[in-house]
């Protein structure tokens, strides 16, 4: 990664921007070539590490006393190759949640977050159930959530209620998540310097002007990074609703292994959710260093 | 409401933050088309003063009146009071997510009701005016610091306030942009503009002041018209502070 100063070295007369000519001197050349060579050094010494490191992996795996079976009853091909289509049909049910759960939580969190933030008196009542909800939802574990509201709410024979695995689950993940979203935003929220606000308040602009065009958009900004990472998390989590029996990747992956008894169908369902979250991975990365550059680009 | 009495009145005005008294009976009395400037040390309260004219602090005693309505009353609405009087801060305080138009067109649309096109056309009218046209659709942070506290005055005049409070406008700026924006604010006193502003350029309030006041210790211990207080100060603290901002005073 360490890339030398490209371009210079090999184009001797360089016309930088305001059109001066500059060739540059024979020790800036000298230096070049250093760099080059220590580059070249560091990209070898890193690619046979990885190499060394992952021949050293496979070989303590395959030589284990067990390798035989495991390779039998997690890596047989034949059982990847029949699990497969009904484990991807499971997979399309995941991915359905995460997709329509993902707005629905960015809504519920940002509308907490800002009502927790307001301070009109006729707004406690409001304020107080945000608090009481994000303090309740973050405290229960998830999976138990999807327990509750998968066979608590259909108990309650309400008129009107769904009873579907689908919506239900898709609620529970809503309610969960949404208090932890809830709780970034807000972090978000008070991370922006009161200067800023008093500058609206100065203005003349209400509580709620100052919150709409100067605080939130300047918050959501900041939070993108860990709300990504917060979707990341509950891209694999879709699969906890399987849990009360929704037909989702991992729940088809457990019914093939019941019949067959074999764990391959397991791995094929772990490389279907890395293959989804790893690309929402990397780009959180990228998004948190492009917004780490500009933070620091702004500090005079 | 509007007479002949002082646009911004303050009365025995005090201040505490938990045990420490930041101002103490203050009093003063500014006039329409009058430039008071606040001299004193770093600590002497002045920027605190400008923050209770603004209600950005409530106030622990006494009383501020905007032309001849006492607004530290708590049934007053702030937010209209505010949207009354311009406020420039130290550290520009700009709007980072917004264009410069934007900074400047914001209070006059969602405070004032203004439209797009009469809150822009002003905007440009000003910017222009103080040499900021071609930087309307720049973010404030491709902008110099001289730059970015030019686009903070503008945007606190945008609103044609009847008073502009001016915070040190000066000290968060390198030596080489300092002028830029004293003469934006000399433009704006010799326009008319009633200004109360905290300032350590001594030689700049000898020039625009009407009125000079000595803060120290949280009390306005002189005032007066500049030759006075700044020339031939009456008390011993105003020399010593003098002494230190201006070694040639004798």
């Amino acid at each position: 990664m360490t890339a030398p100063a490209s371009g210079s070295p090999a184009t001797p007369a360089a016309v930088s921007q305001d059109g001066e000519a500059w060739v540059p001197s024979p020790r800036q050349r000298e230096r070049d070539a250093v760099r080059r060579r220590m580059s070249r050094r560091a990209g070898l010494i890193s690619a046979t590490a990885t190499v060394v490191a992952l021949v050293l992996l496979v070989l303590g795996v395959t030589s284990s006393p067990g390798w035989p079976v495991v390779r039998e009853t997690f890596f047989s091909w034949e059982h990847a190759r029949d699990s497969f289509p009904t484990i991807i049909r499971g997979f399309g049910i995941n991915v359905m949640l995460f997709l329509v759960a993902e707005p629905l939580i960015l809504l519920l969190g940002a509308s907490v977050a800002v009502v927790r933030s307001t301070t009109a008196p006729a707004l406690f009542p409001l304020r107080a159930l945000a608090v009481g909800y994000t303090d309740l939802f973050r405290g229960i574990p998830t999976i138990l959530v999807v327990f509750l509201f998968c066979f608590g709410l259909p108990a309650l024979r309400l008129q009107g209620v769904t009873t579907s695995f689908f919506w239900l689950g898709l609620f529970a993940l809503t309610m969960s998540y949404g208090a932890y979203v809830a709780e970034v935003f807000r972090s978000g929220i008070e991370s922006v310097h009161p200067s800023q606000r008093a500058s609206a308040d100065a203005l003349g602009l209400s509580h709620a002007q100052a919150m709409r065009h100067v605080v939130l958009p300047q918050a959501v900004r900041r939070v993108v990074p860990p709300l990504l990472n917060d979707f990341v998390s509950l891209q694999k989590d879709t699969a906890l609703v399987g849990a009360v029996g929704l037909f989702e990747a991992l729940f088809a992956a457990r019914d093939y292994t019941n019949y067959n008894f074999n764990f391959t169908p397991y791995l094929v369902a772990a490389a279907l959710f890395v293959a989804l979250t790893v690309p929402l991975a990397r780009f959180t990365d990228w998004l948190g260093r492009r917004y780490a550059r500009r933070e620091r680009a702004g500090t005079r | 409401m509007s007479g002949g009495g002082p646009l911004l009145r303050v009365e025995g005005l005090r201040k505490v933050y938990g045990d420490k008294v930041v101002l103490r009976d203050v009093d003063l009395h500014v006039d329409r088309h009058e430039v008071v400037c606040l001299i004193g040390a770093s600590g002497s309260g002045k920027s605190t003063l400008l923050r209770c004219i603004d209600l950005l602090e409530p106030v622990d005693d006494g009383s501020v009146w905007l032309d001849g309505e006492e607004i530290t009353d708590p049934r007053v609405d702030a937010r209209a009071v505010r949207g009354r009087m311009g406020m420039v801060f130290q550290s520009f305080n700009l709007f980072p997510h917004m264009s410069v138009l934007d900074n400047v067109t914001l209070a006059p649309r969602k405070v004032h009701g203004q439209s797009r096109a009469d809150a822009e056309s002003r905007a440009h009218e000003l910017l222009a005016t103080f040499g900021l046209a071609d930087k309307a659709g720049e973010h404030p942070d491709r902008l110099s610091g001289g730059q970015q506290q030019r686009v903070a005055v503008v945007r606190a005049l945008a609103t044609r306030p009847e008073l502009v409070l001016l915070d040190e406008v000066t000290s968060a700026l390198d030596p080489e942009l300092v002028g830029e924006v004293l003469d934006l604010v000399r433009a704006l006193a010799e326009g008319g503009t009633t200004l109360v502003l905290a300032t350590h350029e001594m030689s700049f309030a000898r020039e625009v002041a009407s009125q000079v006041c000595f803060l120290h210790d949280g009390a306005i211990l002189e005032h007066g018209p500049p030759e006075q207080v700044l020339v031939e100060p009456r008390h011993e603290r105003t020399r010593q502070f003098l002494r230190r901002v201006l070694p040639h005073i004798p």
